[in-house]
């Protein structure tokens, strides 16, 4: 039995940044990178299942250049033999549409019973990759799911999915699945430093899109769109109150009650 | 003339408001590219719907009876893929709710559709259509376009359309979709716990602390500078999602809406769209964060770039 957690190196931008030449994205002089904190709860979830059950394997995948290995191995750190690291420079800029179809070509690979991504990646939010990825598979799947029933070899889990405003749906889903993991729906465990030390001898095996049977301009033709130009938007309206803190704090002060007797 | 699809939500029997708000977004997007705009109500009942979605200006409510009384993901995409193979739609049109985002992405990737999620722009330029989303925590807008696409998917961002309040006189159609073989059932909805907690969408003043926080110890001298000011202290999801606070107090898309509240002092809280969603109305915030580019400052009246804790610290003294 098998579960495959996509994560994502995401890139996080600095207080004070600029934009590439060609305006499409920042400077990546500018960018700090992390680990998706989506994935943090998709990959939990699947160590989980493995800690309830014998004979379940976990693997991380990215899709990523190299420094993205760090994500792998520090999910590889907190439990997981092995990882998989898809990367071809083709997919510099590459959008939800066609990772997906590269993670579905892991999948071919892998034959997981199970695919566990996270919801979102924070950088830029897209909330499609799994789904898409389902699509690709041709798998059942459920988005924004909080909670988990499964014990590896049933047919069926039964999961809750967050709604708005607090309302939770509970449903069954026939597996294989992809669900895409929201939140809150476990507490991720750190990666001990020993873990660490582990993770670095485990192995992370590199894949071309070649090993997938897959290439840039068949994917590039998978591109649902194609992005012109990056800008800061019109800064708010914010009126800023300077000072000291103790300034700030008593303007701060002034202002609520001003604004609780004019209420 | 081409068309505009827009995919109409419901849940419990009630049309999501979000619905209206993109009917409201493709009558305008209508009125610079002269397609018509078609709203599909996909319903065991399609009636209970036809009539609130049939606003002016849209040209067509297209009803398509399904056998499931709510969403279901493989449902939904049979049938837009069949609306769209019938009607090759120049854009589709869909909240960007948590429906949206178990089906939507589907649609696009089996029909090889454009696609854009979480939209709040959308103009048709010489080349096409242009849409336009954040990304970077809201720091940056980016603008998208759908080269080489005869049909464009978008999900709209929710709250930002205004919905149209005349009602119009549409023709009212119906679209047999193709059976779809359901992989999920749904079992229940399981309604938020009544706590028994302070009901946070009925203050007026609210204190909010995010993740800046730091941890829980922290928690609780926030708790005591809201009292001290007479403020109903809340969160972001984070302190909910860690236990730091109960899911009660957590205000945003999937935690509640401050209806009432005059004044939101929102400290530590980046400012992401879903938490946004419970308390932009609120016509004084006040944002306290470390980070100028936070994007709760775009919609706050009052700011200061600062340590919370420092500002807490400085508060309290002013208090006594
Ligand atoms: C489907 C879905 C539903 C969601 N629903 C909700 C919801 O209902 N409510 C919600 O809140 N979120 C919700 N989220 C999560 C949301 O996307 C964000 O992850 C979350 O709102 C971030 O919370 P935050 O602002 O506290 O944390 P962060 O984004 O981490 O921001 C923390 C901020 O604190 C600042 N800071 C740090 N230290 C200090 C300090 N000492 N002094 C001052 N400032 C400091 C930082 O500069 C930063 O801006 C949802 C997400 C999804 C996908």
């Amino acid at each position: 039995m098998k579960i495959l957690v996509p994560v994502k190196q995401i890139a996080v931008v600095d207080e004070d940044f600029e934009l590439r030449d060609d305006g499409k994205d920042v400077d990546p002089d500018y960018l700090n990178f992390e680990a998706n904190e989506w994935d943090d709860y998709s990959y939990e979830a699947a160590l989980n299942i493995m800690e309830a059950s014998d004979g379940v394997e976990v693997v991380p995948v990215t899709v990523g250049p190299d420094d993205a290995e760090d994500v792998l191995r520090r999910c590889l750190a907190k439990g997981g033999d092995r990882g998989i690291r898809v990367w071809d420079d083709a997919l510099e800029d590459a959008n939800p549409a066609v990772v997906a179809q590269v993670l579905a070509g892991v999948a071919a690979r892998e034959k997981p019973d199970m695919i566990l991504t996270g919801t979102l990646s924070s950088d830029r939010s897209y909330a499609q990759t799994g789904v898409a990825l389902a699509a690709a598979l041709g798998w059942p799947h459920v988005a924004v799911v909080t909670g988990i029933e499964w014990t590896p070899g049933d047919p069926k889990a039964t999961l809750l999915r967050e709604l708005e405003g607090g309302l939770v749906e509970k449903l069954s889903v026939e597996c294989p699945a992809v669900l895409t993991i929201q939140l809150g729906i476990n507490t991720p465990r750190y990666a001990s430093l020993r873990g660490l030390k582990q993770a670095k001898e485990k192995p992370v095996e590199e894949l071309s899109l070649d090993h997938l049977g897959l290439s840039g301009d068949s994917l590039a033709e998978l591109a649902s769109f194609r992005v012109r130009r990056m800008y800061k938007p019109e800064t708010g309206q914010a009126e800023l109150i300077e000072g000291t803190p103790a300034e700030q704090a008593a303007r701060l002060a002034e202002i609520i009650k001003e604004l609780k007797g004019a209420a | 003339m081409g068309e505009i699809l827009v995919i109409a939500e419901h849940r419990q029997g009630q049309l999501n408001p979000a619905s209206l708000e993109v009917i409201a977004a493709a009558v305008a997007l209508k009125e610079e590219s002269g397609h018509k705009v078609t709203v599909a109500v996909i319903a065991e009942s399609p009636d209970d719907f036809a009539g609130l979605v049939a606003k002016a200006g849209v040209d067509e409510v297209v009803k398509v009876p399904v056998p499931v009384a709510s969403f279901q993901s493989d449902t939904y995409e049979a049938a837009v893929l069949a609306l769209a193979e019938a009607r090759k739609p120049a854009v589709i049109m869909c909240a960007h709710t948590v429906d949206a985002w178990g089906y939507a992405p589907a649609v696009a990737a089996r029909g090889q559709f454009g696609c854009a999620t979480d939209v709040f722009e959308m103009r048709f330029e010489a080349e096409g259509l242009v849409a336009v989303r954040a990304a970077y925590a809201e720091k940056l807008h980016m603008e998208v376009d759908f080269p080489g696409k005869e049909t464009v998917l978008l999900t709209v961002r929710t709250n930002v359309f205004k919905p149209l309040e005349d009602d119009g006189s549409p023709a009212v159609t119906s679209f047999e979709a193709p059976s779809a073989e359901a992989h999920t059932e749904h079992l229940t909805f399981v309604e938020p716990e009544q706590t028994g907690d302070v009901d946070i969408t009925q203050a007026e003043y609210m204190l909010s602390i995010g993740r800046g926080v730091g941890e829980e110890d922290n928690v609780e001298e926030f708790k005591e500078l809201a009292d001290a000011f007479g403020f109903t202290l809340g969160c972001s999801r984070p302190i909910a999602d860690n236990g730091w606070l109960p899911k009660s107090r957590q205000v945003g898309q999937s935690g509640k809406t401050v209806a009432k509240c005059k004044i939101y002092l929102a400290l530590g809280i980046s400012g992401s769209v879903q938490h946004m969603a419970g308390m932009k109305h609120v016509p004084n915030i006040i944002a306290v964060n470390k980070d100028a580019e936070a994007s709760i400052f775009t919609i706050a009246k009052y700011g200061i770039v600062g340590d919370m804790f420092e500002i807490a610290e400085e508060l309290r003294d002013q208090d006594s």
